[in-house]
């Protein structure tokens, strides 16, 4: 069983001097810096980097009720060669899809780069006992997962529970093993960018590998602003400790042009050691034909039709 | 052989489209049809200006501004067909000008009407007006159109949205007005205007709970029923000048908020 | 099933994400060859036969040649303000001179991209802070001036606002649009008449102005524009038909222009300089209290007068913040103005140049620790690095003496009471910084700082509606607001 650290109502971290203080966000001046960041003009080959860099950074994804096999294997290849008519196009990051369709991802992707991850934790809503999380959790991870996205417990944050919070992120990294956690904070909940930072720092203090935006269920999602805040909460982690932590930018993000703002913001936040897959991901669905319209667009100079590319 | 004019079809403006009456009726006015509105058109106008009270009220005056000063564009725009349909060129003119006039109120009002307080004690204290919300605004018989602007314009730039029922006799230049409304980048709802019988939908409009403050200045005979309607949600009554240009007709549909906040280390 | 590939797990991460040049399109303006003096509604030649050039600071090219406005020039040009002003512009219905202002403010917004690349080839500051700010704040100027126009009882009231007459208007290069905005929109709507002279190294948007003017079909002579150097502006100073003058520059040429007005009864408004403190408390909002502090001395290249040239932060977060602001500083693209990537363009003039970098000479001759991120400048035109200076005392010339450049010097305190004694302890007082979290400590600050402007959380914004100006040596009378009115208006 895990030990949370007491922490006292009012959630001041202890103080151990590797943590860096929660403090406070400026919104006006947050969504001000986003703005003016998201305004870069990204021209020519950066443009082109930074199309294949969203596409080797994508987690392709599928959480619907109705996935079945058949759609997840459709996805995984079109996960593993985006354009077949273009073979420089890089494969994506990773497949992500719930427990159940882990089977038929993992089948489809090996022997390629391709990763599969799952969600769990009653994911969307995180709404069940700790322990039916974890075990899903366990579940996951036995049916081949590569990685897993788990759900904090909002009802638990925003009635101050902070405790409760993080001790649920230290079983489930526990029961991950191995296995990569990313742990979703669901943003467009959480009510001000105050409460974004300090989820994401509490996140990391339970041991998140990345820290996510959004299940992609409720908007608003990654919007710039909150990415922001998320990358400034992991770059204070990295100089307070050296802990470099990933993150995740997901929901809302259907356009090139959003993903390489997002670049933009981790390239001048973070660096560009933070511009890989091992650290920085883009979760979406319909974004791929996006980037590859754009990246075929560079390439001929001609804008595109979706006709073009497959829908899967 | 003389060329047959297509005729112009009047049909209502309510939340930046032009819809007819849901009721299908009409009513002669001016040589022409014109919709004849039923309480159920005013129950969905006040609804698409309580939809769009929300961005227009916080809009930064400065944009109100320039959207109003846009309403004069379109307006001097359409100087022949509105005088048709007026007193002349001379009352289009005159109407112009008055929307420029209110249009450079938007971005000064808190500096003419609000201000910081000095109370007697370690506090920041201040007052700002704000937009009451939905006005509902029966415009006067005559001038058609200088009479319309005159109460419509000091609600909208401070914010407000309005729901218009227009002169019954000479309706025609309310809903030119509209038209250039919609071409200006008005956001839909934030001006509704009706078409109809005035002693048919003025009741509903004064009774209604989601209306914020009632302009009685077309009223006539009826106002004072109209004002025991008004009452049962303590609605802000106004008869306004039916020709004036001043900061005080925009005051009238403005709240005043006053803030306090300690000084202290 | 077909083959599926190996792919490598990743590309290897780059050094760095270069953006590649963005340079916005130059041809959007078209540069005449020479510019005459612009009176009375028409291009004059100079009687003074004199020409200058005006030259592009990111490159040392000249850009145009400009007419010299001699004593003689100046006194065409107030006969033309004067006619004008008699010939019926205050007599104008109040109401029409609104629409003439509003007419320009549109045209402004219409022509919005052609002024900014001017305005960044001329003075040299990033094209996306003119295309941005100066631009939309320079339109937005007229827009409220506009309204202003037929509304004077209201601003007001009891006391009979009439015109002033002619005014004489003398303005900086750091914003020459947005000078010229803060300048001609107020003294119009109050019904008077100008004779405006640009400074001298950016003359070129006053000079395209005039184009807006035509447009707008504003009469002749309401506004005349008389370039030129020091010595035009010291004309138009002591001539006798002016009424009015009003100047933004230094401190010590605003001196000199009291000095000159002294016993004349001629009306006089001064905007000089500043050492604004900006204040960061350790419970602020950090990582936005950096952007706030870097906003305010490197935007603009530090060319402002009231830039936070002093911060001030509060010992216990110290290294947080310095750490914080030396990371940022390195993400500054200094480089091609009209590059929209380019963060800080070029310092504006030779002279502005030799002057920061005698300052920062001194800075580190007295003591203070200096850092500048590594940075690759270019060979031609005016650079200068981002700079810091820690380790500042009070007394050091680069804490008492405005820069005009993008210099920062630090310093600390621990307490409230000791960060306004330090603050204000200074002959300049027009703006200041304030950064924390607590409501009531942001009122209590401001009530107590010497400044005229306060900036609470953010730093840098501007307003029409908002009244700007300075306490002490950094001028009087206020710019913006109902108060803008004031110094163009006669009262009963």
């Amino acid at each position: 069983m895990a030990k949370a650290p007491a922490l006292t109502a009012g959630f001041e971290l202890p103080l151990e001097p590797r943590l860096p203080r929660i403090g406070s966000v400026d919104q006006v001046a947050v969504e001000e810096r986003a703005a003016s960041l998201a305004r870069r003009s990204i021209k020519r080959d950066a443009k082109v980097f930074a199309l294949e860099l969203a596409v080797r950074c994508m987690d392709l994804t599928t959480l619907e009720g109705a996935d079945t096999p058949g759609k997840v294997a459709a996805l995984a290849t079109k996960g593993i060669r985006p354009d077949p008519s273009d073979p420089d196009v890089p494969s994506v990051a990773a497949i992500c899809v719930y427990p159940n369709l882990v089977p038929t991802a993992v089948d489809r992707t090996r022997g390629t780069s391709v990763k599969v991850a799952s969600v769990a934790t009653a994911f969307p809503s995180g709404q069940s006992p700790t322990d039916i999380k974890v075990e899903e959790t366990r579940a996951a991870v036995e049916l081949g997962a590569d990685e897993i996205d788990m759900v904090i417990d909002r009802g638990a944050f925003l009635s101050g529970r902070y405790a409760k919070v993080y001790d649920e992120i230290v079983r489930v990294k526990d029961a991950c093993g191995d296995v990569h956690l990313k742990v979703i904070l669901e943003t467009g909940e959480l009510g001000t960018y105050d409460n974004v930072r300090r989820a994401s720092l509490l996140a990391i203090a339970g041991g998140a590998d990345f820290i996510k935006t959004s299940t992609g269920k409720v908007s608003p999602a990654a919007t710039l602003p909150v990415t922001l805040v998320m990358l400034e909460a992991i770059r204070d982690v990295y100089e307070e400790t050296g802990r470099m932590v990933g993150m995740k930018a997901a929901g809302g993000i259907r356009s090139a042009k959003q993903a390489w703002q997002h670049f933009v913001l981790v390239n001048e936040t973070l660096g560009p050691d933070w511009l890989t897959p091992e650290l920085f991901r883009l979760g979406a669905s319909s974004l791929l034909n996006d980037v590859l319209m754009q990246l075929r667009k560079e390439k001929t100079g001609r804008y595109q039709s979706l006709d073009y590319f497959t829908i899967d | 052989m003389s060329r047959l004019p297509v005729k112009k079809t009047y049909k209502l403006y309510v939340g930046g489209a032009f819809p007819r009456s849901e009721s299908g009726r009409s009513y002669e006015a001016e040589g022409h049809n014109v919709a004849r509105a039923s309480r159920k058109d005013l129950r969905d106008a006040v609804k698409a200006a309580r939809g769009a009270f929300g961005k227009w009220s916080t809009m930064t005056a400065y944009n109100r501004g320039q959207v109003l000063y846009r309403i004069a564009e379109m307006l001097e725009a359409r100087v022949g067909d509105l005088a048709r349909v007026t007193g002349g060129a001379d009352e289009v003119d005159r109407t112009v000008d008055r929307w420029v006039w209110y249009a450079g109120w938007a971005d000064k009002l808190p500096q003419v009407l609000g201000g910081a307080n000095p109370v007697a004690a370690p506090y920041f204290n201040f007052t700002v007006p704000e937009p009451t919300g939905v006005v509902g605004i029966l415009a006067p018989e005559q001038p058609a159109l200088a009479g319309l602007v005159s109460r419509l314009a000091p609600v909208i730039v401070g914010g407000n949205t309005a729901v218009v029922i227009a002169s019954e006799a000479k309706p025609l230049a309310a809903i030119e007005l509209s038209e250039a409304l919609a071409t200006a980048d008005v956001p839909g709802g934030v001006v509704n205007v009706l078409t109809g019988y005035k002693r048919e939908l003025a009741p509903w409009l004064a009774g209604h709970m989601d209306v914020n403050a009632l302009d009685l200045s077309g009223a006539d005979g009826e106002a004072d029923e109209l004002e025991q309607l008004a009452a049962e949600n303590v609605k802000r009554v106004v008869r306004g000048s039916v020709d004036a240009e001043s900061p005080w007709e925009i005051e009238r549909f403005l709240e005043m908020k006053t803030v306090w906040h300690p000084i202290g280390v | 099933m077909a083959e599926l590939d190996r792919k490598p797990d990743r590309a290897p991460v780059p050094a760095g994400w270069d953006y590649a040049p963005a340079p916005e399109a130059r041809d959007v303006v078209s540069i005449q060859e020479r510019y005459p003096l612009f009176i009375g509604g028409e291009w004059v030649e100079p009687r003074s036969g004199e020409w200058f050039a005006t030259v592009d600071p990111a490159s040392e090219e000249p850009l145009a040649e400009v007419a010299f406005a001699g004593p003689d020039d100046v006194d065409v040009a107030v006969q033309a303000a004067r006619t004008a002003l008699a010939d019926g512009w205050s007599n104008r219905s109040p109401a029409e001179r609104a629409k003439y202002l509003f007419r320009i403010a549109r045209i402004l917004q219409e022509r919005s991209r052609e002024f900014a690349v001017l305005e960044s080839l001329d003075g040299g500051k990033p094209i996306k802070e003119s295309r941005d700010v100066d631009l939309p704040l320079a339109a937005a100027h007229f827009f409220y001036y506009a309204g202003w126009a037929d509304k004077l009882e209201y601003a007001f009231p009891n006391r009979s606002p009439r015109p002033v007459g002619v005014a004489g208007q003398i303005i900086p290069w750091n914003f020459p649009l947005l000078m010229l905005a803060w300048k001609v929109a107020p003294a119009l709507a109050a019904g008077n008449t100008v004779i405006l002279k640009p400074a001298e190294t950016t003359p070129l948007s006053a000079l395209l102005f005039c184009d807006v003017l035509r447009q707008a079909e504003v009469p002749p002579g309401v506004v005349n524009i008389v370039t030129g150097d020091g010595r035009t502006g010291a004309e138009l100073v002591t001539h006798p038909g002016v009424d009015k003058i009003a100047f933004t520059g230094s401190t010590e040429v605003g001196k000199a222009i009291q000095r000159q007005l002294a016993g004349t009864g001629k009306r006089l408004t001064l905007e000089l300089g500043g050492k604004a403190a900006n204040i960061v408390f350790d419970d602020a909002a950090l990582d936005q209290a950096v952007e706030g502090i870097v906003n305010g001395i490197y935007f603009n290249q530090g060319h402002v007068c009231c830039a936070g040239s002093r911060l001030f932060v509060q010992e216990s977060v110290y290294d947080d913040v310095l750490r914080k602001l030396k990371r940022r500083m390195g993400t500054l693209r200094v480089g091609d103005p009209l590059d929209k990537n380019t963060d800080v363009g070029a310092i504006n003039s030779r002279q502005q140049l030799d002057k920061i970098t005698e300052l920062v000479r001194a800075g580190e001759e007295e003591g203070a620790d200096i850092y500048q991120p590594p940075c690759r400048l270019p060979e031609k035109g005016y650079w200068f690095v981002p700079t810091v200076f820690t380790n500042v005392a009070q007394s050091y010339r680069i804490a008492q003496e405005e820069i005009f450049g993008p210099v920062l010097s630090v310093l600390t305190f621990r307490t409230p009471d000791e960060a306004i004694e330090k603050a204000n302890n200074t002959p300049y007082g027009l703006s200041a910084g304030v950064w924390t979290e607590k409501g009531s400590r942001i009122l209590w600050m401001a009530q107590r700082l010497r400044a005229g402007v306060i900036w609470a959380n953010t730093y840098n914004r501007f307003d029409p509606a908002s009244p700007f100006g300075g306490y002490k040596e950094s001028g009087f009378g206020r710019e913006g607001g109902r108060h803008g009115l004031e110094p163009y208006l006669d009262f009963e």
